[in-house]
């Protein structure tokens, strides 16, 4: 695809008139999905797509769009003269915009990863073997992703990842499970097969006589992937440089010096740790990592450049949306082996879901526990509990509450797939809280 | 779009049990004015393709964007591929479900098409109405802009059956964010819920010239409102509220591929059993839902759904009782039970599942006046700004823009941050009163979630006003 994406870019720098100028970014992706239910297959297929987004320019007036590529050279150069024109059709009646930013240095690179990726077959004989005699449900994504920017100054960017993302459950009844995933470059029969006697072993907690506690504050351990969706949700307004300004973001206490969290609480948006692209839509690379909060105070906002513009600021590589893509979450001094001793007695939360703002100004989040839920007594596992539903300001969660993080972070690969599938991923240890407030 | 396209698929279609192929084209235009400056115009146009095979009990799709001969061919070349792969291993045999082979067309009635107004014209209004919002410094942000949206969609049946549909949606957006300190709260046009299909004429209905000043007011006030009371409280919810308590409640719970247990990775499953359908008493007597296409302004109108099932009213709620479930032709194949035609997919690259369309609460026969009288002491909210649920679809809690106090029948304190909680298999049944046709608003939303991989598509939602007792109500800080 790099080479198609290329010659495209060349034949729009031919079709440029003068004084305008453009830049452009390519996503495409072929990738095989295969779902399962009841550990058998319930959709498999594979799809391919690419799109091409331009911003053609015309001094301080632009507009933009995306067209669906079909792969064929000679149909998609036809198709991207047809959207060059539409958009040159539409400038003259749009007013100038103040807040346009677009990189004019030229900084060209590649991130390529090749592909060592099982075949499809041999993936999903894998998956079913795992699945025998259990509830398996879930889903296999594997396949290239591949992104590419240019613009008329000569600038190329080029990123292509092979990954394979298995994202599943085993049931053990109801809502009771565990959940897992294996993500990779490339597929260690050993080490899912590690994982999955791993979950299998989870599961037998499943099956012990269920107990319930009643609403209140409850001692917690959230793992990693329990945090990791926490931390997903603040990246919803807390980190965007327009949130900050527009006084939206939920960290606005924060921001006024009116509040902090913990401070062993560091939070990076780590690029160079990542698997996302380090270029975005408007050419600007991003560095290797921005603080965004440090020792429990906020640092920085992701500042786009549109953003940039507006507020008067450098911007820091940020796409439109501001959110983080490579979240990384310092570790704490806990022992990640002594997470359950140090829990004592109390909640082993391994996974939150559904999580929203009930006051954001506050920072205060609702959010369901889901899958394995734990009782713990005295260090050890003595019960899994139905699911429940919490709501807490993060201010006590990770701040006057947060007894500390684990010394160990996991690294998530995102499994999210709309409209195409995600390179987000985190690093994040996990946190143990007092107080931590169950509602219903 | 594409008139050759059917010529095409009818080569390179193989000899299997049944072979479909489902094409899509969809332009968009997003305009937008934020605090008076106008942002980059977003043109979107996607076409591509989604073949579907199904052979010897097994299935298997491909996708793609290449949609010339050869580009068809690879594709059923994949598709027959994961058919073959999954014969003897899939959840369960796909050749035993009749699949629907449908001839017609459907289209959007549109009385003022979106290409009748130049651009600069829209742009025009916008620009009027955000600075309508703007009406003073402590509103912060402010939002005012459309989302126009053509689909066009043929599906094809290997035996040259063949459907067609065109539809248009229009989605107007009014935000006004005022801040003091520390304090920041937000009203909007119902967030995205006054979507609808059709033309410009969406604008009129939903007042989109008239509402500008009231949401910059009522942000405003909100800023030295108290906070909602704590306390088990009556609560009246307004219609851009019911949509939400409607959809995440009602809808998911019975969508039938959720209780087959496909969506418990992800989505989550449901506390609604097969057993249940066609005895539970969901809610009240009062409570009547609908699954109805018939409506067609409403924003997930359609003639077919995705795997072209021709779609029709029913009701899924009837005074109460739960009688069907929202499952398309694969799930009723699968499990025997009721359903209706609503297996959709959010593009041409993802595979149709079981979504809600157009799911609608009947209105009843109380006005307004009437239910705000019924209340002793109660709390009157708007507008959905927060939403959680668990993966049962039990334990809920939302949050709303705006809320009143009701006080011996009389509204009197306006309030902010109000949110409540709840458990669906109960709180259905506390329905106390459903306003009449005066309070039905016809909305949805451009983004209901679900799937694997994942999907975003359109549902519509109409409801009126309704009056619960006895729920747990909070708010903020």
């Amino acid at each position: 695809m790099q080479q198609a994406f290329y010659e495209l870019a060349d034949h729009l720098t031919s079709l440029m008139r003068g004084g305008e100028v453009y830049t452009c970014y390519f996503s495409g992706e072929v990738s095989d999905f295969v779902r399962f239910n009841k550990s058998a297959i319930r959709q498999p297929g594979r799809v391919t797509q690419r799109h091409l987004f331009i911003d053609l320019i015309s001094g301080s007036r632009h507009a933009s769009g995306t067209i669906g590529l079909s792969g064929d050279p000679a149909a998609d150069k036809g198709r991207v003269a047809d959207l060059a024109q539409k958009l040159r059709d539409a400038i003259p009646h749009l007013p100038e915009d103040p807040h346009l930013l677009y990189s004019t240095e030229v900084r060209s690179g590649e991130r390529i990863q090749e592909s060592t990726l099982p075949s499809p077959a041999e993936a999903t004989d894998a998956i079913l073997a795992a699945g025998r005699g259990r509830d398996l449900v879930g889903i296999y994504a594997a396949g290239g992703i591949f992104a590419g920017f240019a613009n008329s100054f000569g600038q190329r960017n080029w990123y292509a990842n092979h990954s394979f993302n298995f994202d599943w459950s085993f049931y053990h009844a109801g809502d009771k499970a565990v959940k897992c995933s294996y993500a990779g470059f490339a597929w260690d029969q050993k080490a899912f097969e590690t994982k999955v006697a791993e979950a299998a072993r989870q599961l037998e907690v499943l099956a012990l006589p269920p107990k319930v506690i009643q609403p209140g504050k409850y001692r917690v351990y959230l793992t990693p992937n329990a945090l990791y969706e926490l931390l997903g949700t603040l990246c919803w307004s807390g980190f965007g440089l327009k949130d900050n300004k527009t006084r939206q973001s939920c960290f606005l206490k924060m921001i006024d010096g009116e509040a902090r969290l913990h401070e062993s609480v560091t939070i990076l948006e780590n690029t160079a740790k990542g698997v996302a692209p380090d270029f975005q839509a408007q050419g600007f690379i991003k560095p290797p990592h921005v603080a965004l909060i440090e020792k429990g105070r906020y640092a920085n906002s992701l500042a786009s450049p549109r953003s940039a513009k507006e507020y008067g600021v450098p911007t820091n590589g940020a796409s439109d949306i501001e959110m983080p893509e490579s979240l990384d979450m310092q570790p704490g001094t806990i022992p990640a082996a002594e997470a359950l001793s140090r829990l004592g007695t109390g909640v082993y939360v391994s996974n939150l879901w559904y999580l929203n703002y009930s006051d954001r100004p506050a920072c205060r989040i609702t959010g369901m526990t889901r899958f394995a839920t734990l009782w713990v007594e005295n260090g050890k596992i003595a019960a899994p509990l139905s699911v429940m539903r919490f709501d807490e300001t993060t201010y006590r969660m990770l701040g006057e509450k947060l007894v500390g993080l684990t010394d160990r972070t996991e690294m998530i690969l995102d499994a999210y797939t709309y409209e195409s599938r995600s390179v987000g991923s985190g690093r994040v240890p996990g946190a143990l809280i007092e107080d931590f407030t169950f509602t219903l | 779009m594409h008139t050759d396209i059917k010529k095409l698929f009818r080569e390179v279609a193989p000899a299997v049990d049944f072979c479909s192929l489902r094409v899509l084209r969809e332009a968009s235009e997003q305009l937008m004015v934020r605090h008076e400056i106008p942002q980059p115009v977003v043109f979107r146009e996607d076409i591509g393709g989604m073949v579907t095979v199904i052979d010897r009990g097994g299935l298997g799709y491909a996708a793609t964007s290449d949609l010339s001969r050869e580009g068809l061919r690879r594709a059923v070349e994949d598709a027959t591929e994961w058919a073959k792969r999954s014969a003897g291993r899939a959840v369960t045999n796909f050749t035993a479900i009749e699949q629907p082979h449908p001839t017609g067309h459907y289209e959007t009635p549109v009385r003022a098409p979106w290409q009748s107004m130049p651009m600069a014209q829209k742009m025009d209004i916008l620009r009027q109405e955000c600075k309508r919002l703007r009406t003073e410094e402590k509103i912060v942000d402010s939002v005012a802009s459309f989302w126009y949206t053509e689909a066009e969609s043929r599906f094809i049946a290997a035996d040259g059956s063949e459907a067609t549909q065109r539809l248009f949606h229009l989605i107007p957006v009014l935000s006004a964010t005022a801040n003091k300190g520390t304090e920041t709260q937000t009203r909007t046009l119902g967030g995205r819920g006054y979507c609808q299909q059709g033309g410009l004429e969406v604008l009129e209905t939903v007042r989109f010239r008239e509402l500008a000043p009231q949401i910059a007011t009522e942000a405003l006030a909100l800023l030295d409102a108290p906070n909602c009371p704590s306390g088990k409280l009556d609560l009246l919810l307004d219609p851009d509220q019911m949509i939400l308590q409607i959809h995440e409640s009602i809808g998911h719970p019975l969508e039938l591929d959720r209780i087959l247990g496909d969506e418990r990775n992800y989505a989550g499953t449901s506390f609604v059993t097969p057993e249940m359908i066609g005895t539970y008493q969901y809610g009240s007597k009062l409570l009547n839902i609908t699954f109805d296409p018939s409506r067609r302004e409403q924003f997930a109108t359609y003639g077919f759904d995705d795997e072209g099932q021709p779609a029709k009213r029913e009701f899924i709620i009837k005074d109460g009782i739960l009688v069907r479930a929202l499952g398309g032709t694969t799930s009723r194949g699968r499990s025997g039970i009721p359903g209706v035609a609503n297996a959709r997919a959010s593009g041409w690259n993802r595979p149709p599942i079981d979504r809600m369309a157009n799911l609608n609460l009947e209105p009843g026969d109380s006005t307004l006046e009437q239910m705000i009288a019924a209340v002793e002491d109660g709390v009157y909210m708007k507008a959905n700004r927060s939403w959680s649920i668990d993966d049962s679809r039990n334990k809920f809690q939302f949050g709303c823009e705006w809320a009143r106090r009701i006080e011996k029948g009389k509204l009197t304190t306006l309030l902010k941050n109000p949110n409540y909680r709840g458990i669906s298999a109960t709180f259905w049944r506390n329905l106390k009163l459903v306003a009449n046709a005066s309070t039905l608003q016809i909305m949805g939303t451009p983004y209901c979630g679900k799937g694997e991989p994942n999907q975003m598509v359109r549902v519509g939602h109409a409801a009126p006003a309704c009056l619960f007792a006895g729920v747990d109500v909070f708010g903020g800080e």
